[in-house]
């Protein structure tokens, strides 16, 4: 299946240097529609690293980036967002004092212009809101309460929703269940998996491998900024993922 | 029992919001009949409380532009120097003898360079915190006010350059006295108060503002371009500024040095009674009124009752404490931990 699959995202041996410390060197990473690539190394592995790289947040030192096979330069998040790729940040990077529906359209709230104002639509939000949360099946009590009244899980719920609003083709999301409540963990999971089925193209970075090995086709692990392996996930197991973690093959 | 407390806590998420929006109105209209108690015949009367309008009119701009600051999650202490240089230079073109229009425009100009020169040295020089940028200005404005006027007021200015700080709007066509006229300060109050209640609440930069306040990580993840805003804010606060300080030439006929000082405490004070938070993100305009409010109906009720005016130091700093130590007690209830 995921062998006829369009690739979406590809990085080719991408570094980045901040001052004299190497965070990553000559990683190369691709993603296809439909599939979930799973993202593995230690702290300090330079996974976040690579995913700020791959959505704009930094530049790299060298390398390049090809979106639908054509190599783009991202000056801006912006400007990745505007290729389909969106980010679900470890630190959800939701604004807790606005509530659920302005969130998700942060940054790109349908607006009525009146000359140089663009003064926003309050109605227009809460309707693409509401279709949006009932299409994903996430449910809250109503898309008017602000993001800090919700439960970890509900707020992952809303970030993912966020990440989905503009018919995004890649999503990467930074360990997507690490601060939630067991009961929770499921639910996003069920959330990645039919993101799957729509076509999209999912990376996950975590720590958990019953995360790993629940959703992902495919694992990749970096080790000390480099790509020390990868496989299909069928054909490895979760010691071997582990000791990659470590640095041993 | 489950249904119960579903029933007390859906109550209580209709209530808290509204509570939170128009709470401190609940304190104004309180202080407003307290007053009124004390002293019945002159606290509600037509000259008294056009007194009060005329007295917080050119605080109420400065008030406003640092809300939007603290909305931002920054401050700005300069409000009050960006004020006087902009009286200053008011002072000097109009001795130059410049038309009125030109005079009037002068320190809106003026104050609004100012903010932008705030702005982008806290977003270009990247300073760590806005406190450093604006402190440094609030030296370097008033320093440069001083120097241009060489320290030395500067008096008299046309009715036309007075108006919107000491004109009346002439009220006899509706049957009342002469005395009874609606100061032109107050209108601008309002004014000014409803476009920026506009821009704040319904405008998308406006709702940037919060978000930048709310968390600056996720509105620049979200391709906000944060810095452009933070300078929009700025230069507009210098502007509010600036028609601060077109009020006061009207109020006073007169660039004189001291001109705003320690004005931009009084701003800051009436924006955390108001509710705006420090921390960013909260707050609103309705609220900074309110507080402005709260400030000028206690120095004026205070003044009525002959209390010493050290008492009313003593009680305008309990009063920020006070109204903070409530907004604690609110958010402890209202989020979750």
């Amino acid at each position: 299946m995921s062998s006829i699959n369009q690739l979406l995202l590809e990085a080719k041996s991408v570094t980045k240097y901040f001052g004299t410390i190497t965070a990553l060197e000559n990683v190369n990473l691709k993603i296809h529609a439909g599939e979930c690539l799973g993202v593995v190394g230690d702290n300090g592995a330079g996974k976040s690293t690579l995913m700020k790289v791959l959505s704009g947040l930094y530049k790299p030192s060298a390398g390049s980036l090809f979106f639908d096979g054509k190599e783009e330069i991202l000056e801006s998040p912006k400007d990745s967002q505007n290729l389909g790729l969106e980010m679900v940040y470890q630190d959800l990077a939701l604004a807790g004092n606005l509530p659920i529906g302005e969130n998700i359209f942060l940054g790109r709230e349908p607006t009525k212009n009146i000359g140089l104002l663009k003064f926003l639509d309050y109605k227009k939000i809460k309707e693409l809101t509401d279709a949006h949360l009932g299409k994903l099946k996430i449910n809250v009590k109503s898309a008017d309460q602000k993001v800090e009244e919700l439960s970890g899980g509900q707020r992952q719920a809303v970030a993912i929703a966020r990440s989905t609003a503009f018919n995004a083709k890649v999503v990467i999301m930074d360990e997507p269940t690490a601060a939630l409540a067991i009961k929770e963990v499921g639910k996003v999971l069920d959330l990645i998996n039919s993101l799957k089925k729509t076509g999209v193209g999912v990376i996950v970075i975590s720590h958990r491998m019953d995360d790993i090995f629940a959703v992902c086709d495919r694992v990749m692990a970096l080790f000390q900024g480099t790509n020390f392996a990868e496989s299909e996930l069928s054909k490895t197991s979760r010691d071997e993922v582990i000791g990659w973690i470590m640095g041993k093959k | 029992m489950e249904n119960k407390d579903q029933e007390k806590e859906s109550l209580y998420l209709k209530i808290m919001p509204y509570l939170e929006k128009y709470g401190i109105l609940l304190l104004l209209v309180i202080m407003i009949v307290v007053m009124h108690f004390l002293q019945p015949d002159v606290f509600l009367s037509w000259r008294n409380v056009t007194n009060v309008f005329k007295q917080i009119s050119w605080q109420s701009m400065l008030a406003l532009g640092v809300f939007m600051v603290i909305v931002t999650a920054g401050i700005d202490l300069s409000v009050g120097s960006i004020m006087m240089l902009s009286l200053m230079i008011l002072a000097i073109v109009a001795k130059a003898g410049a038309p009125w229009y030109v005079v009037v425009i002068t320190p809106l100009i003026a104050g609004f360079l100012c903010g932008l020169f705030n702005g982008l040295g806290i977003t270009l020089l990247r300073m760590p915190h806005p406190f450093i940028m604006t402190l440094g200005t609030l030296y370097i404005f008033r320093g440069t006010g001083n120097l241009i006027s060489g320290g030395t007021p500067i008096s008299g200015f046309t009715d036309e350059v007075r108006y919107l700080g000491h004109g009346r709007i002439d009220l006899t066509w509706l049957g009342l006295e002469k005395s009874q006229y609606l100061p032109v300060s107050l209108v601008l109050i309002a004014i000014v108060y409803i476009i920026f209640w506009i821009f704040m609440n319904k405008t998308r930069t406006g709702k940037w503002i919060y978000a930048i306040g709310g968390n600056p990580n996720a509105a620049r993840a979200s391709g906000i371009n944060v810095n452009k805003i933070l300078v929009i804010v700025y230069s507009l606060c210098g502007f509010l500024s600036g028609i601060g300080a077109l009020i006061l030439a009207g109020r006073t006929d007169s660039g004189y040095p001291n001109a705003g000082l320690q004005s931009e405490l009084d701003a800051i004070a009436a924006c955390i009674i108001g509710g705006a938070s420090f921390f960013g993100g909260r707050g609103t305009v309705l609220g900074v009124f309110a507080g402005v409010m709260i400030m000028g109906i206690l120095r004026n009720g205070l003044n009525l009752m002959d209390v010493s005016s050290f008492w009313q130091q003593v009680l305008i700093g309990s009063i920020i404490v006070l109204a903070v130590y409530i907004d604690v007690l609110r958010r402890d209830l209202g989020t979750r931990k």
